[in-house]
C-alpha cells in the first residue's frame, strides 16, 4: 500500500464528517443544489466531493463499486484504509463511483424491490463540469423548478419512470456536489 | 463537551443512519428500516428523533427541542441537556433562531424556513399499524399501494359519528404514493405538512424506521370529497396572546368548571406578548417560574 | 391564576437527587458493595448478563446495584452501555460438548455417559425461609463435599438419538448468523435471529409462552433431554497469529429438549428439537426459549399452525423485548395533552352534532 492511502481521511472525522453529511443532505433534498463538500483529498481522479462522500458514508456493510478509470490501486486502497469498504461489482454495489460513461450501462445497478425499495445503489458521477442549467427538475425538494447539469436526460427520466425503485445519483466535481434522487421528473431544459 | 464521540452515536451507527435518512429522502413518505441503538434513554421518549438529530446536527448548529409545542417539558429539557453535553451546540427556544428542532407531537406555529430541519420523534411510524398489526402484511400493503382498508375505517367513522373520528396522527399521503403516519401531531397541524420549505425527517428507535419529507413534498390528509378534511382546533383565542391562529391547549383553572386556553406553542405565545399582544387573561403574572 | 409551568430543568435535577437518595437508603445500614451482588445475587447478574447481552458480571451487578435492584432497568442499563462499545470480533462458536459441567441432568434417561450431576439447585429445596440467613455475620462459610471432577467429556444426549436415527438432524452451516443488535429486524426472520431475539427476551415473558404451549396451545410435549450449566472456552481468530487462542471462559446455561412429532410423508417419525442457550446459571430461561423455540419451528417441521401465540413468530419477536416494551409502556406517562386535545375537541363536536341530530327529529 502507498503512503497515499493513509492520507488524505478527514482531518477530524466525527465533525467533518457531520459537515459533509449536511451537504449532502441538503443536495439530496433539494435536487439541483449545488453544495460544497471539502476536507478530503483523496488520490486522483478521485474527486473532494465524491472522497467525501465515500468517506462519510462507506463503511465495512457497503460495497462500492469502482468504474472505468477510478478503479486504480490508488484509489482503492485510499477507500479500503479510511472506510474499508470492500470492492464490488457492480451488481452487488451499495455505491458505485466514476464517469457516467464508466459507470453505463446503468441498469446493472440494484433498484431495490417493491417491499424494500431503499435497497438500491447510490451512484456517484464525477463531472467535469456541475452547473444549475440544464435539464430541467420538478418534484419533492423542489419547490418549482430547478436546473442541473445532468449527463443526459433520458437515463433519468427511465429512472425516475421506476419509482418508488430506482437509483439516486450524486454528482461531484471537484469540491462541488448536487443530487437527483429517484423521484425527481426530468425535462430537456 | 464529554468523553462520547461527538453527537453521542459512534460513527459507524451515524453513518448507518445517514444513509437511511438519504433513502427517505429519495423516497418520501417511504420508512427505511434501520438498525436503531440501544440509547441511554427509554424506547418511547424519543429515542428515534435522537438518533436522526445526532446525525445530522453539526458543531454549528442552534438546536431547539420541544414536547407538545413546549420548550420547557420535561422530556424536552432533558433531551436539550443530552445534546448540550455530548455535542456542545448551542441551544435555542426561539423557533426562527434554530436550524434544528426535535419535536414530539407538534409543529411549530411560526413558519419554518429552508435552512431548518425538523426532526419528528414517532411511536408508531406504520400509519397502517392499527389497521393490521402485522408488519409483514403492512409492508406488502404499502408494496401494492393498497390502502383501501384506510378508507374503508375512516368511511366507517363517518358513518358511525358522521364525521372522521381521527384527531391526531391524521393519515397522509405524499406526492400521491405513500400513506405516511405524521406522527401524532394534531391534525390541525397536517396542512404544515405540505409545502414545507425546511427539511422534514421522522424517526422511530424502537421501530426501527426513518422516514422523511424533503422540502416542498405534497403531503395530503387523506378524506373524500363529501367529507374534506378539517383541520379544527378549539374555537376560542389564546388567553394570554390572543391569537387566533395557534394550537391551543386547555388548562383546568379550577375544581369549578373554569378553563382558559393557552397556545400549546409556548415560543411563539411569547413572542407574540413580548410583541405587545394580549389575550383576555394576560397578566405579568404567568411569566414567573412555578413548579 | 394561572401559572404556566417552568423550571423542568430544576425539577429534573432535584428528581435525581431524591432518587440517589433513595437508592442509598438509610444510611445507618452498610452499604452494598458491587462484589457482595456479583457473589451473592450472582442469578440476578446472570438474568441481567443475559438479557442485557453482555457477560461481564462486575458491571451487571453494578448495574443492579444502581437500579436498585430493578433487573429490567438494570439489563436497560447494560444495553445502552453495550452499544458503546467497539466491536473487534466474532468468537467461534463455543463447543457445549466440551462444557465443565457443575450441572447436567437428563430427564430422557436415568442414566448418561458423563453421568447425571446436580450441582447447585433449588430443585429439591423445601421452600422454608431460612431464618438463619436473617442473622447477619453468619459465621462460618457454608462448605459443601467435593468430589473430583468427571473425567473426559460429557457427549451431547440428543446426539444418541441422532446416531439411531430418532432425533431430527440438525444441520451445521457456516453462515455467518444475523445480528439484531446491529440490523433492524426483517420477518420472516430465521431460527439463528429467533434465537438471539429469545435469549435477549424477557424471562417473565418468555416463561408464559413456553407455559401455554404446556397447557395446549400448541402443544409439542416437551422433554428435558439435557440441561447443563458449566463453563465454556471462547476462542477467537486473532489475524496477526494467523490462529484462533482462547480469549476467556465463560459459564452458559444449555437446554436442550425432545418433542413429540409424528412424521410426515417424507420423514418416517422422529423425535424434534428444542434449544436454549444462556449466560450464566440461567435454567428457568433456558427451558423456556427451548420450548419456544420448538414451537416457533411449526413450519419448517411442516406442523399445522394452530393460531397459538408461542407460534407466532412476529408477536414472539415483536415483543419479547423488555426495554422495547418497558419503554413504550411508560412513555405514556409523558405528557400527551396536545393529542388529548385533539380528542376532547373531537368528542366535543360529535356529541354536539349527535344533540342536534336528537332535537331535530324530536322537533319533526
Amino acid at each position: 500500500m502507498q503512503t497515499e492511502a493513509l492520507e488524505g481521511g478527514f482531518a477530524d472525522a466525527p465533525l467533518e464528517a457531520a459537515r459533509a453529511f449536511r451537504a449532502a443532505m441538503g443536495a439530496m433534498a433539494r435536487p439541483g443544489r449545488i453544495e460544497t463538500l471539502d476536507g478530503a483529498t483523496p488520490p486522483a481522479p478521485l474527486s473532494p466531493a465524491a472522497g467525501a462522500l465515500i468517506l462519510t458514508l462507506c463503511d465495512p456493510d457497503t460495497p462500492v463499486h469502482l468504474a472505468g478509470a477510478h478503479d486504480v490501486p490508488a484509489v482503492r486502497d485510499w477507500i479500503a484504509f479510511h472506510t474499508g469498504a470492500p470492492a464490488a461489482g457492480a451488481e452487488a454495489a451499495e455505491f458505485a463511483v466514476g464517469d457516467w460513461g464508466a459507470l453505463q450501462p446503468l441498469d446493472r445497478y440494484r433498484i431495490g424491490t417493491a417491499e424494500y425499495p431503499d435497497r438500491s445503489t447510490t451512484l456517484i458521477v464525477e463531472m467535469t463540469r456541475l452547473e444549475t442549467s440544464g435539464a430541467l427538475l420538478r418534484g419533492p425538494g423542489i419547490r418549482d423548478s430547478a436546473w442541473l447539469s445532468l449527463p443526459g436526460v433520458d437515463a433519468f427520466r427511465r429512472n425516475a419512470a421506476l419509482f418508488p425503485l430506482g437509483r439516486d445519483f450524486f454528482f461531484t466535481c471537484g469540491d462541488k456536489v448536487a443530487a437527483l434522487p429517484r423521484s425527481t421528473q426530468v425535462e430537456d431544459g | 463537551m464529554s468523553d462520547y464521540n461527538f453527537a453521542y452515536l459512534d460513527e459507524q451507527t451515524k453513518r448507518m443512519i445517514r444513509r437511511a435518512i438519504l433513502k427517505g429522502l429519495a423516497v418520501p413518505g417511504y420508512q427505511v428500516p434501520f438498525a436503531s441503538r440501544e440509547m441511554p434513554m427509554p424506547y418511547g421518549w424519543g429515542t428515534g428523533g435522537v438518533q436522526v438529530s445526532a446525525a445530522v446536527m453539526v458543531p454549528e448548529d442552534r438546536f431547539k427541542v420541544i414536547d407538545q409545542g413546549a420548550d420547557d417539558t420535561t422530556n424536552a429539557v432533558s433531551i436539550r441537556k443530552f445534546f448540550e453535553r455530548t455535542a456542545g451546540v448551542e441551544t435555542t427556544e426561539e423557533t426562527a433562531q434554530a436550524s434544528v428542532i426535535q419535536t414530539r407531537h407538534r409543529i411549530p406555529e411560526t413558519p419554518l424556513n429552508e435552512d431548518q430541519i425538523l426532526v419528528y420523534q414517532v411511536p408508531i411510524p406504520e400509519p397502517l399499524r392499527f389497521l393490521e398489526p402485522r408488519e409483514t402484511e403492512t409492508r406488502k400493503m404499502h408494496s401494492l399501494e393498497e390502502y383501501g382498508l384506510m378508507h374503508v375505517k375512516l368511511y366507517e367513522d363517518i358513518s358511525q359519528h358522521g364525521a372522521i373520528a381521527t384527531s391526531y396522527a391524521y393519515p397522509v399521503k405524499v406526492e400521491g404514493r405513500y400513506v405516511m403516519d405524521p406522527s401524532p401531531i394534531p391534525k390541525f397541524d397536517n396542512p404544515k405538512l405540505s409545502g414545507c420549505p425546511a427539511i422534514q425527517l421522522f424517526g422511530a428507535g424502537r421501530e426501527q424506521r426513518i422516514y422523511a419529507l424533503p422540502p416542498y413534498t405534497r403531503v395530503a390528509s387523506l378524506d373524500f370529497e363529501d367529507y374534506p378534511f378539517d383541520p379544527s382546533k378549539a374555537d376560542h383565542p389564546c388567553d394570554l396572546c390572543g391569537a387566533e391562529d395557534s394550537y391551543l391547549d386547555e388548562v383546568i383553572t379550577d375544581d369549578a368548571g373554569g378553563r382558559m386556553f393557552a397556545c400549546s406553542d409556548t415560543d411563539y405565545c411569547r413572542a407574540r406578548r413580548e410583541a405587545g399582544h394580549a389575550g383576555p387573561r394576560a397578566t405579568a403574572q404567568h411569566e414567573e417560574a412555578g413548579a | 391564576m394561572y401559572v404556566a409551568v417552568k423550571g423542568g430543568e430544576r425539577a429534573i435535577d432535584n428528581a435525581h437527587a431524591w432518587l440517589a437518595e433513595e437508592r442509598r437508603g438509610d444510611p445507618a445500614v452498610d452499604e452494598l458493595s458491587v462484589a457482595q451482588i456479583r457473589e451473592q445475587l450472582a442469578l440476578a447478574v446472570n438474568r441481567v448478563m443475559t438479557e442485557g447481552s453482555l457477560y461481564d458480571s462486575d458491571l451487571a451487578a453494578l448495574a443492579i446495584k444502581q437500579a436498585r435492584g430493578d433487573l429490567i432497568e438494570a439489563i436497560f442499563l447494560i444495553r445502552a452501555y453495550r452499544t458503546t462499545l467497539p466491536r473487534f470480533g466474532a468468537a467461534h462458536p463455543v463447543d457445549t460438548a466440551k462444557m465443565a459441567c457443575d450441572r447436567r441432568i437428563s430427564a430422557t434417561f436415568k442414566d448418561v455417559p458423563g453421568g447425571q450431576v446436580l450441582g447447585p439447585t433449588f430443585d429439591y429445596t423445601h421452600r422454608l425461609l431460612d431464618f438463619k440467613l436473617a442473622a447477619e455475620g453468619e459465621g462460618e462459610a457454608p462448605d459443601a463435599p467435593r468430589n473430583p471432577a468427571q473425567e473426559g467429556a460429557a457427549p451431547h444426549v440428543t446426539g444418541f438419538l441422532n446416531r439411531e436415527g430418532l432425533i431430527q438432524t440438525e444441520d451445521a452451516s457456516d453462515a455467518t448468523p444475523p445480528d439484531l443488535t446491529r440490523e433492524p429486524m426483517e420477518l420472516p426472520a430465521g431460527r439463528p435471529l429467533r434465537l438471539q431475539a429469545l435469549t435477549r427476551g424477557d424471562e417473565g415473558f418468555v416463561l408464559s409462552l413456553a407455559y401455554s404451549t404446556q397447557r395446549g396451545y400448541a402443544r409439542n410435549h416437551a422433554f428435558v433431554g439435557e440441561l447443563r450449566i458449566g463453563a465454556v472456552a471462547v476462542e477467537m481468530d486473532i489475524p496477526e497469529l494467523g490462529f484462533a487462542i482462547e480469549i476467556g471462559e465463560i459459564t452458559l446455561t444449555e437446554c436442550e429438549t425432545v418433542n413429540q412429532f409424528t412424521g410426515s410423508k417424507t420423514e418416517p417419525p422422529q423425535f424434534t428439537r428444542g434449544y436454549g442457550l444462556v449466560f450464566g446459571q440461567t435454567e428457568r430461561k433456558a427451558i423456556s426459549m427451548a420450548l419456544v423455540d420448538r414451537a416457533l419451528r411449526w413450519k419448517e417441521l411442516g406442523e399445522e399452525d394452530q393460531g397459538a401465540p408461542a407460534q407466532d413468530e412476529e408477536f414472539v419477536l415483536m415483543h419479547c423485548d423488555n426495554i422495547q416494551a418497558t419503554g413504550f409502556l411508560e412513555h405514556i406517562k409523558l405528557p400527551h395533552y396536545v393529542d388529548f386535545q385533539s380528542e376532547l375537541e373531537l368528542v366535543r363536536k360529535l356529541r354536539r352534532e349527535a344533540a342536534q341530530t336528537q332535537m331535530q327529529e324530536a322537533a319533526e
